[in-house]
């Protein structure tokens, strides 16, 4: 930053000036802007019903829900598919994604495997359920009977994988590509193996996007909700089917308010992980230097 | 770095723009065709699989065993198919414009000015993907009630399409910013007097190379496929309305005859965005 | 009535919603109706919950999208009538009276009795709930939703309850019921459409009568349905007319015409699919009922059950906090 101060000659405020932060908000007021209102605003919405009953008064008694063992089973279950399925997306598409990255640029193959990552990505919900089914349901399968498929977190992990895979190969892309193959061969005439160039050199560039990404499929699978509910519907094992429950419920169940506290804590959990996500980096930013 | 030339003949042009193709070791080259090989078959089989077993039973008659192209006959009669493309292209493109022009100068000014945010506006930007549709839905219900007040157009949907990309764009470009040194770009640009907007449009923009379009990727296929919030409030697109011609029979194959047609369609349009990327992005080289 | 055609026609359009057109013939219905008085219908969120179409009157409340109408289920009618508008159809006296609230804010429209409906090609022929407990049912047998959200599967947990002896006050025995299926390993969590009973996935399914017709389910004659002797559950929804609707002349005229008792009114063309319409006995003995739709619903002796509003909230709790518990 002191590098900035020093080459500044365009006649603007250097760093340390104390008037400067003001102004440099001033160019995060548009998306502050946008994002309070479509976003903020909705959560705060949410987050305001979840301490209200159905009268109109406020009840905070509603937060202790949380603690409820029925809760917490939604809650861990939530956690064990998302992480089960983030990890497996991260992992398989971070491989994937050297494949592609390895390949020629303006390839076909290259192409076809974004626009097809692109669309799987966002494959979902009944399609999706009953393009497994078809393939290996437990009765109907024409290519395998899996007898697991309706277990949880089995079959609907599977699931998750086939869309998570895509969405990290788009993600994490990106920074493959930042790999120069200058460091590849700079690592190997200093007689490096490719174990010490991924151990000292791409590992450790890659980390902290391999994580972020991780992250990113982690809240994805969190969220999701359109496809665990088409794969079965009578058993609610997540916070989503949860909460979608809590707002449909047609036999006279339906508990906005209680929707809503499940929908606090998940963006409590996200709050967290994200805090640890933010440590990690710090360290992993360490390695760098 | 750039005296490394002996084990490779030509050297390495920056990366993110177009790479010529190298000469590297033999054996190591062969190693990675063969990884690749294996990787492509692989991953090619367990995605394909499930597409086949959808494309199988949407064309599957009223009896297991017997075949009719008629579930992928009745998307083609359906009245409102041609109207609900048209919207959903225009629903893309404004969302993707959209999305662009809120994030690029927003995350470029935050590296730059304001690099001690950038983890809160990291989670502001992750926050939309932990609030599940359906609860989001109801925090915009309010907020879409006033503006159905002044148009019932679904483009209006953009709104929220822009807030549901906005992880995964972040992503996208946050990659590509990270990949450059935006700092010193933007100091020299400066120093030469250079002002913001050009430093944004004309000096760090192009350096990113493939997170641009790569962002516009991502929020299309989301925008092409998004269907809970559209359905929630109420407003016809290409996947509500297939998702109604899906329901409008008994016949079963219809519904998969129209997952089938949304992923061909979005498939296809993704393909073509690339070719444009790719010359958008080569045309600054 | 001219003259609410004539307003009616001056609006042009009205909105429905959560009316799937293969549930109780309700694409017919919608045809039948913009055919004859020319009024386009923007049929939305098909796949919907009542309460779904509940929240919608409120959230779109003021626009030119809320919906006109609505078809609910009894328990989300009972608690959302600040929202409805009273309106007698002008064959209000031939709806009993136990089916309509007096001030006419909501009145029942079809119903049925809950059933088995299952392939009998597979299966041969099924007369009770306790024999789905046989092995040749692996993996077969699905209710309509989940229970502690869809009003079609409470009352399928209902209906198993009663036949195992249980009474509409407690669904523990139904809860019973479906922990032993699924520890025989003849419980499947999978929603029942269409496409899985053609499949072959789901080919048991516990549902409304009038779902599970043989149409309805697009399959052919080896589709069979059987209300079991032991265990008759009805139940009917409820139409209602919203307060603040943007079209109230078309939704007055959509009302007469579900209410018509005409060969080809409303109460006919939901017999056609499978359900009772609220008018049939008086129908029945005018004359007006069309026959052969009629004799072709299941056969049913006996006295059926109705839960009554705090049977049902009952049942619901007990599911909330035993269901997932039971079956997982």
């Amino acid at each position: 930053m002191a590098a900035v101060a020093a080459t500044n000659t365009t006649g603007a405020r250097p760093e340390r000036a104390g008037r400067r932060p003001p102004l440099a908000w001033l160019g995060t007021v548009p998306f502050l802007g946008y994002v309070g209102v479509f976003l903020l605003l909705p959560t705060a919405i949410v987050i305001w019903n979840s301490v209200r009953n159905t009268t109109g008064g406020f009840a905070f008694a509603n937060l202790k829900v949380l603690g409820n063992s029925a809760v917490r089973t939604y809650f861990v279950g939530s956690v064990e598919l998302s992480a089960l399925s983030a990890v497996i997306g991260a992992v398989l598409g971070a491989i994937l994604a050297y494949a592609i990255a390895a390949g020629n640029p303006d390839g076909i193959v290259r192409r076809i495997s974004l626009a097809g990552s692109g669309v799987l990505a966002q494959f979902g919900g009944v399609t999706l359920a009953f393009a497994f089914f078809a393939a290996l349901g437990p009765t109907s399968g024409f290519l395998l009977h899996a007898s697991w498929y309706y277990d949880f977190p089995g079959g609907i992990t599977l699931i998750y994988a086939y869309f998570q895979i895509p969405l990290m190969v788009l993600v994490f892309l990106p920074a493959v590509d930042g790999l120069k193959v200058q460091w590849r061969e700079a690592s190997e005439s200093l007689g490096g193996s490719a174990w010490h160039y991924w151990r000292y050199v791409g590992g450790p560039l890659l980390a902290p996007a391999f994580i972020g990404a991780t992250l990113l499929l982690f809240a994805n699978a969190l969220s999701a909700y359109a496809t665990i509910q088409a794969w079965e519907n009578q058993i609610a094992y997540t916070v989503p089917q949860q909460i979608y429950i809590a707002i449909n419920s047609e036999v006279g169940l339906s508990n906005v308010n209680y929707a809503d506290v499940l929908a606090l804590g998940m963006v409590v959990l996200v709050a967290i992980i994200m805090t640890g996500y933010a440590l990690l980096q710090r360290r992993a930013a360490r390695w760098l230097r | 770095m750039a005296a490394v030339s002996g084990l490779a003949g030509e050297s390495a042009p920056d990366a993110g723009q177009v790479r010529a193709p190298r000469r590297m070791r033999a054996s190591r080259r062969g190693r990675l065709n063969l990884f690749r090989r294996v990787v492509f078959t692989l991953f090619g089989l367990f995605f394909l699989l499930p597409l086949v077993a959808l494309l199988r039973d949407s064309l599957e008659g009223a009896k297991l065993g017997t075949w009719s192209v008629t579930p992928w006959k009745q998307i083609a009669s359906y009245p409102g198919v041609l109207g609900a493309i048209g919207i959903q292209l225009a629903l893309a493109v404004v969302t993707c414009v959209a999305v662009l022009l809120l994030l690029m100068p927003t995350m470029i000014w935050i590296k730059l000015r304001l690099p001690r945010v950038s983890r809160a506006f990291e989670f502001l930007c992750l926050l939309p993907l932990t609030i599940p549709a359906i609860v989001l839905v109801v925090g915009l219900a309010p907020i879409y009630n006033k503006i159905e007040h002044y148009t019932v157009a679904t483009i209006m949907l953009f709104l929220v399409y822009v807030i549901l990309a906005l992880p995964y764009a972040y992503r996208a470009l946050s990659a590509g910013l990270n990949a450059i040194d935006a700092t010193t770009l933007s100091e020299a640009a400066r120093s030469l007097g250079a002002n913001w907007f050009t430093v944004m449009f004309r000096v760090i923009a192009p350096n990113m190379g493939q997170a641009i379009p790569n962002a516009m990727l991502l929020s299309s296929a989301l925008v092409l496929g998004e269907f809970t919030i559209a359905e929630i409030l109420n407003y016809v697109t290409l996947p509500v309305v297939l998702f109604n011609i899906s329901r409008a029979t008994t016949n079963a194959g219809v519904l998969f005859s129209t997952s089938l047609a949304a992923l061909l369609f979005t498939f296809l349009l993704l393909l073509l965005l690339s070719y444009v990327g790719r010359r958008l992005s080569r045309g600054r080289g | 009535m001219a003259k609410l055609i004539a307003a009616a026609k001056a609006e042009g359009k009205l909105n429905v919603i959560a009316l799937p057109p293969t549930w109780a013939n309700y694409g017919n219905i919608i045809k039948d109706f913009t055919k004859k008085y020319g009024i386009t219908v923007n049929s939305a969120n098909p796949d919907g919950s009542s309460q779904d179409e509940v929240d919608a009157v409120k959230s779109e409340n003021g626009t030119s999208k809320a919906p006109d109408v609505l078809d609910v289920g009894m328990a989300v009618a009972l608690v959302s009538t600040s929202l409805f508008a009273p309106y007698k159809v002008s064959t209000w006296a031939d709806i009993p009276a136990a089916q309509k609230d007096p001030a006419g804010l909501w009145y029942q429209d079809y119903g049925g009795y809950m059933s088995i409906g299952y392939n009998s090609a597979k299966f041969g022929t099924i007369t009770s709930v306790s024999q789905l407990l046989g092995s040749k049912f692996k993996n077969a047998v699905a209710l309509n939703g989940n229970p502690t959200e869809a009003n079609a599967a409470l009352n399928g947990v209902m209906m198993s309850n009663l036949a195992e002896g249980g009474t509409a006050s407690s669904i523990a025995k139904g809860v019973a019921f479906f922990h032993k299926l699924k520890q025989v390993g003849n419980f499947n969590p999978v929603q029942a459409t269409e496409a899985t009973i053609k499949t072959g996935a789901t080919p048991v399914v516990i549902n409304w009568d009038y779902l599970n017709t043989a149409t309805a389910v697009g399959q052919g004659s080896t589709w069979k349905v059987v209300v079991p002797s032991n265990a008759i559950l009805g139940g009917y929804y409820a139409q209602a007319i919203n307060k603040n609707a943007p079209d109230p002349a078309a939704a007055r005229l959509w009302e007469e015409f579900l209410y018509s008792q005409a060969a080809t009114g409303g109460q006919n063309l939901w017999l056609q699919g499978g359900a009772r319409p609220v008018e049939m006995t008086a129908m029945t003995s005018a004359g007006t009922i069309d026959k052969m739709a009629a004799e072709a619903l299941p056969p049913v002796s006996g006295t059926p059950v109705f839960l009554t509003p705090a049977q049902a909230t009952g049942a619901a709790t007990y599911l909330s906090a035993n269901w997932a518990k039971a079956v997982s």
